[in-house]
Parts: structure tokens; sequence; C-alpha cells
């Protein structure tokens, strides 16, 4: 993570929770649910070299629907297509549930905007389409994402959704371009060590007008 | 004698140098290798770079896909151990929250401190950044010049080896030839960004950074660094070959178990252990400088961390090199009938001046570099090119409303994808998902460019850090309070850079995102760019400084402070380099005088 990536977290950190959440809160919609078990987190001498899974610092906490549901949005998001496989074949939704169940300030203000999120998406369609999201085919589930993909299109009454949609996006896409499929799907092909370094190709140069 | 336990430390010390990291680590190697018996005390615990460092770990790897936490604040694979702006049982207090008043203190506990992370920017002052008061009436001059320490600037990049070029800019020193390694091949984004600013009158040269881009000359460097000292010669070189040139992967700020770039533990410290004469004891948090009856320093006083035992050490000399603040703090804690305000601080500047670096960061999108084939532009992680401050004539006629100028680090380029990767993209995309957002993420990726400025502050009465009078550290220390503020001279600096980067971007043909035109929005808060310097600065006059330009306090003839705490200001070149060049020199005058008998 790059020094400006460190400076939006510090300042996000010390944000308080939007007031919508507050409310929420307060007016009693699953606190519980909204905050997850206290844990210590990893510490600040973690080992590293040795590969983790997830789960092992903190319990993951949704339940069996929410991942349900957690997996058919990432795959919206994210779809098996020729290059590479779906969202939740590479273990995105893991990713998500790890981030939602983690004791660290921004991931707690992440969760109930997922939680919400994926509850608004459920009442949506039920009011809709009398079912769950999940159950919806794909022209009832884009009929619902559309209105909500973007945060500035969005309608007045849907701006929180559409704040959770990106969030979740945002997550998503993450999750899976940090994945080796993911990589791989973006042609990446450093991390590998090399006798020299080149740098740019000079035919490239001369096709991008810079050489 | 290498590694001691506290139990286990000898008796008949030279020096005691206090820290490990750049200052420390530099004035161990200069003392040991010629000679001095050094005992050098680390608060944090050892660490071990060749085994511990997670050299080609991919993000999925690591929980949360390695974001930073306020654990790990830098990421999950940052080579930062028990640090960050907070560690937890040593607390300090900031007078306010507020985004322009705020101070946030970065520590690291581990042998080696901050370099094992360190962006290894490797810049030089130049002659105008010692003496800045006399150039435009502001702050303070430094009391040796860019002459005094040039020797040392070529001595320590022989010896940790930084790469760059000279282009015989203003105030932007070459380094005489052999000094310096080849720079990295640029990337596509470096050509792109150097274009578009050369059409704006602003340069592009090559970065110069703390990596290995071939083997060091383990024949010849050694033999200029240490003439006539062949034990010296043969222990460095030896050394010397066993660091491995950049294999072009791997971000450094995990550090380098192939020992490819500068951090101490693994260039200052081996060649200083080899030669027989360095102890380090760890997990030694000391907390005040004992002082004798005659007013010499007689070592100092330290908690070891693994048994909670307070202990006494004792050398001819001590050396604090524990980071400009921590320091400063030792002194302010080290209190006698002679010093009731605190050791070597007749002159009540102890923890006054403390300055950090201006930063202020733009990025933007930039259509020509979409949809490139699939480019390996790891490089040496970055900073293959970067601008100088080039604005000295416009600045000198007051034309620019701010006093002292800021260089540009920038980035670009098929770089390892991560958590960041395909997020934030609405403003580009519209709000795609599905099979076009896949389309446009592989689109997107790799033509994003990063624009960082890094300025000078000018020191200030506002900007300063004293002893809480209540609040202590879990080991009963009393702590820091900091106090902060910017002047105009920074702010508007910040919002020069926002329009700057804006607009290289815009002459790439690219979008710049969030450009911010309030200066005081836009200047990162104090603390966070990590540079922070001053707290007990060196200059000509006993009453307006703490120590001499040998980095010996005024006070105490036996007690010297080698960290960035005694710089008078803070160029915007990136300290570390100066730290380095300033405690070598320091050193060789510490040696001299021991040789005299007389410390």
């Amino acid at each position: 993570m790059d020094r400006r990536t460190t400076i939006k977290w510090m300042l996000a950190a010390s944000a308080a929770w939007p007031a919508w959440q507050q409310a929420m809160a307060q007016a009693g919609h699953g606190t519980a649910l909204l905050r997850p078990p206290a844990a210590p987190g990893y510490g600040t001498d973690p080992d590293l070299v040795t590969p983790h899974r997830r789960g092992e610092f903190w319990p993951l906490t949704l339940s069996a629907a929410q991942r349900r549901l957690a997996a058919v949005l990432s795959d919206l998001i994210i779809p098996a297509d020729a290059h590479s496989p779906s969202a939740s074949a590479v273990g995105v939704v893991d990713f998500i549930d790890e981030w939602v169940s983690a004791p660290y300030p921004t991931q707690q203000r992440d969760r109930p905007t997922v939680l919400e999120g994926l509850r608004w998406l459920d009442e949506e369609a039920t009011r809709r389409f009398g079912k769950g999201f999940a159950d919806l085919d794909a022209a009832g589930q884009a009929a619902i994402c559309d209105t909500i993909c973007d945060a500035a299109r969005a309608a007045p009454e849907r701006r929180e959704a559409a704040r959770f949609f990106a969030l979740y996006r945002d997550l998503t896409a993450g999750a899976f371009y940090s994945s080796p499929a993911g990589r791989a799907d973006l042609g990446y092909i450093g991390n590998v060590p090399l006798k020299s370094f080149e740098g740019a190709p000079p035919e490239l140069l001369r096709r991008l007008n810079l050489s | 004698m290498p590694f001691v336990t506290a139990k286990s430390q000898q008796s008949a010390y030279d020096v005691i140098v206090v820290g490990s990291g750049a200052a420390g680590g530099q004035t161990a190697y200069t003392l040991c290798m010629e000679g001095a018996r050094v005992l050098m005390l680390e608060a944090g615990r050892r660490y071990r770079p060749e085994s511990e460092t997670p050299m080609f770990q991919t993000p999925d790897m690591a929980p949360l896909g390695g974001v930073g936490t306020p654990q790990k604040p830098f990421g999950f694979y940052d080579a930062t151990v028990d640090g960050g702006w907070e560690v937890p049982g040593e607390p300090y207090v900031r007078t306010t929250e507020d985004h322009g008043g705020r101070f946030d203190w970065w520590r690291a506990r581990m042998l080696g401190g901050r370099t094992n992370h360190w962006g290894r920017i490797s810049l030089r002052n130049g002659p105008y950044d010692f003496k800045p008061r006399s150039r435009d009436g502001l702050g303070f001059d430094w009391p040796l010049g860019y002459e005094d320490l040039a020797p040392y600037y070529d001595k320590v990049e022989l010896l940790i080896g930084v790469y760059g070029s000279s282009e015989g800019l203003e105030n932007t020193p070459n380094s005489p030839p052999g000094c310096l390694l080849p720079p990295p091949k640029p990337i596509v984004s470096d050509y792109a960004i150097a274009k578009a600013a050369r059409r704006l009158g602003i340069p592009v040269i090559p970065g110069h950074r703390a990596v290995l881009t071939r083997a060091l000359d383990h024949t010849s460097n050694p033999r200029r660094l240490h003439p006539g000292n062949a034990g010296a010669q043969r222990i460095l070189a030896a050394d010397m070959r066993s660091r491995a040139p950049c294999l072009w992967a791997t971000p450094c700020g995990r550090g380098c178990s192939i020992r490819a770039n500068y951090q101490s533990t693994t260039v200052h410290l081996p060649p200083a252990l080899a030669s027989g004469k360095l102890d380090i004891t760890t997990d030694a948090m000391v907390y005040e400088v004992t002082l004798g009856p005659d007013g010499h320093a007689t070592g100092v006083n330290f908690v070891d961390r693994t048994t909670g035992r307070h202990q006494h050490a004792s050398a001819r000399v001590v050396v604090l090199a524990a980071s400009a603040c921590e320091s400063a703090r030792l002194l302010l804690n080290s209190k006698s009938a002679q010093f009731p305000d605190g050791l070597a601080n007749s002159s009540g500047k102890v923890g006054r001046y403390l300055m950090d670096t201006v930063g202020s960061d733009v990025y933007g999108q930039v259509p020509l570099l979409e949809s490139l084939p699939p480019l390996n532009e790891e490089g040496a992680d970055g900073h293959q090119m970067y601008t100088p401050w080039w604005l000295y004539r416009e600045q000198l006629a007051g034309k620019l409303g701010f006093a002292r100028g800021y260089h540009i680090e920038f980035g670009g380029g098929q770089r390892m994808p991560g958590p960041d990767t395909g997020a934030g993209l609405e403003w580009l995309t519209g709000g795609s998902y599905g099979a076009r957002f896949k389309e446009d993420v592989r689109r997107f990726y790799g033509s994003f460019v990063y624009f960082s400025g890094r300025g000078e502050m000018i020191p200030n009465e506002n900007s300063y850090c004293e002893i809480d009078p209540s609040v202590k550290d879990k080991w009963g220390i009393p702590v820091l309070r900091f106090h902060w503020q910017w002047s105009e001279h920074e702010t508007r600096q910040a919002a020069h850079m926002q329009r700057t980067f804006a607009d290289i971007i815009e002459a790439m043909g690219g979008k710049p995102r969030e450009v911010q035109s309030d200066g005081a929005k836009a200047i990162a808060p104090g603390g966070l760019i990590i540079h922070e310097v001053g707290g007990a600065i060196m200059g000509a006059d006993p009453r307006i400084s703490v120590t001499n330009q040998w980095c010996q306090t005024w006070d105490v003839p036996n007690l010297f402070i080698t960290d960035g705490a005694v710089f008078p200001s803070n160029a915007d070149k990136n300290p570390t380099l100066t730290i380095m060049a300033v405690a070598w020199r320091a050193a060789d005058h510490i040696l001299e005088r021991l040789r005299r008998k007389e410390l």
C-alpha cells in the first residue's frame, strides 16, 4: 500500500459513522449484527512469511444466507468470461466476510454498510418482484443493480444503496484482482526475479509517439 | 562481540549509541570500522531481514489483502515491526486533532528502525539548502556548508549504494565519478510524464534511490572509504560481495532479504559487527542520559523490555541517534540540578523547531496508457525518474508567494494488482458492473499516474514538542506532547503542487482526479510524510541552538546527537541521506577527539 492510501485510511479512520447508520443502530435495527465480535487483530508483529487463511486472526461472521447473497452479488459484478473465472470462484466471499468481520476501524465502518446493503437488496427484490434477490432471474437482478450502480445517477432515496454498491464493487474487485486468476486476467507479469530490467520496449514507445 | 543481553554488556565502551536506524547505524559503522568500541542500544526487538522479509508474497496471502490497519499502517507486508503512528503502550499527546494542527508521530520498535521500510529516496541537499536564511531571510542557516558535507555524501553513496545521475541542475548536486550506480531504465509512463512536463518547462531526470542496480565495486569502494585501514577494507569488501543486486521485483518497503537496498540491518550493522567492535543490546528502552559531577555524560539508563529491569550503561561518549523526537524526549527527560529543564537545554531550544516535509498528492488517468500490452514494470520499485525543484529564480524574485521549493515523485505503470485495483472507477466507467466492468478494469489497469510533492517546511515557533506533565508510557517514562502549525509558505506550496500536477496530467491528455485549490486542505497533516527533523538544532550560536556543527551539544562536551534532530532546516530533499552524511562526519570528529584523549 502506498502512502496516499495510508493517508486516506488515516483520515477515514477518524471520521464518524454516517448519520443514517447511527440512526439505524439507535432504532434497534440489528445493532448486535452491525458490530463484529471484538478481536485483537493480528497484532503489531505478525508472521509475514507464512501465507495466512481467512478466519485465522478473527472469526468470519456472515450467515449462510448472507454469504449466498454475497456470492450472487459478487458474481454479478465479476462474472466468469473467456479470460477468467467469476469472483466467487476465487474466494471473494471469504475475503468480504473477513473484511466485514475484522476488528479495525475502516472495516468496522464498512460492516453496517455491507450488511444493511445486502438486506436492502432483499427488501427491494421482495418489494418489486416478490422474492429474495438471490432467487431473481438475471433480468430482475439487473433491474435492481442498474438503479444503484452509479452513485452520481442514483435517485435520492437510493443514495445509500448506491454507496453500498460502490463499496461492494470495490471490495469484490480488490479481492478478485489480488488473486492469481485476477492478476492473470490483467496480464500482470511482474513479481518474478529478472536478470536485468529493460524498461519500456522501444517499439511501443515509437507507437505511442514517446520516443 | 555481537548481540549481547542487558546482563552481558561489557564495561569498557568508548561510545554508547542510542538507536540503530540511519543515524545510529552510520555512527556505529564509522566508529567501529576505525577501532572504537561501541555499545548500541535499540528499544525494539532484534530483526533478521534475511529470514523475516516477505519477498514474493502476494496480497491474497495476507489478511484483508494486505491493506493498512492501525497495527500495520503501511500494509501487512510493510517491514515495520511494533510500529506505526500508534505504538501500543507508548502514547504521545496531540494538542489538537485538527487537520492543520495535528502531528502524528511514526515510530518503529525494531533493529534498524525505520530504515527497514523507508522509500530509499536518497537526494543530496544542495548549497542553498544549508544557507536558507542567508538566501531569503527565513529560518536558520546551518553552521556548515555543502562543501563541508560533500565528501560525506560521497562516502555514504559509495557505502550504501545509490543509483542516480549527475545532471548539473541548480541546487541539485552532482556526485563525483564512481559514486552513483546507473539508474534503472524508465517505464512507459515515465516517458509520457517526462514529455508532458518538459513541454511545461518542468525538468525530469533520473531518480536517486538506495538500491543496487548492479553490485557495488568491492575492490575500489572499500579503499576509497577506509584509506590506510586494511582491516576495514577487508571486512567491507567481503560484505559488499555478499550483497546481491536488485532482482527487479518485490516492494522495497517490505525490506530486502538479498540486501539489494539499504537498510541499517543489511548494510551498516553487518560490517560493524564483523569488526568485532560492536555490541548490540535490543529491547533496551533508553530513558535518561546520566550526568557526572564534572558536567560530562557518564552513560544512560534504560529499561530492559524483556525483564522490566532498569539498568545503567556507561561509556566515554554518549551519542543519541534515537530519531529526532525521541532524542529530544530523552534530553528533556534527563533532568538534574544543573539542567532542570532537560539536559543540554540551556538554550531552551530542545524540542523546538520540529519540521516535517510538505506533502500533497494528485493522481489522474491517461488514455494514452490504456490497454497496453502486458509489461513487467516493477523495475526497482518505482522512482526511476523524478523532478527536482526548478523555479528557484521565480521564487527568489517573489513571484510564487512561498519561499521554498519542492520536488516531485511520480509513478505509474502495470504494478502488482492488489486490493486497490478496480476500486473507485465510477468517475471513468459511469458505474459499470458485470462483463463490461471486467473490460473496463483491463482497459484502465496501468493507465493511472501518481504525483507526490515533497517540499520544504520552514521552522517556526509553533511547531515543537515538550514533555506532557501527566501522561507516561508503560515503562513510566514521561511522553511527548506535540504542537504543530503550518505557515502560508507551506500551504501555498501545497496548492502550487496541486495545480502543477493537474497541469502535467492534462498536458498528457489525461484527467486529474480531485484537485484541491485550498492549500490548507491539500497539505498532509504534520508527521504523515515521516520526515520529521529538528528538535535539537545545530547552529553557530549556543544561545539559539543545541549542538555545534559536529553534533556535539554545547552544554555537555561528550554528548552528541547524530540524527535528524540537529537539522536547522528541512530541505525538500528526503532527509535520510543527509542524516547519514552528518552522522559520518560527526563520528569522524568523535574518533579524532577520542584519539587526542579529549573525550
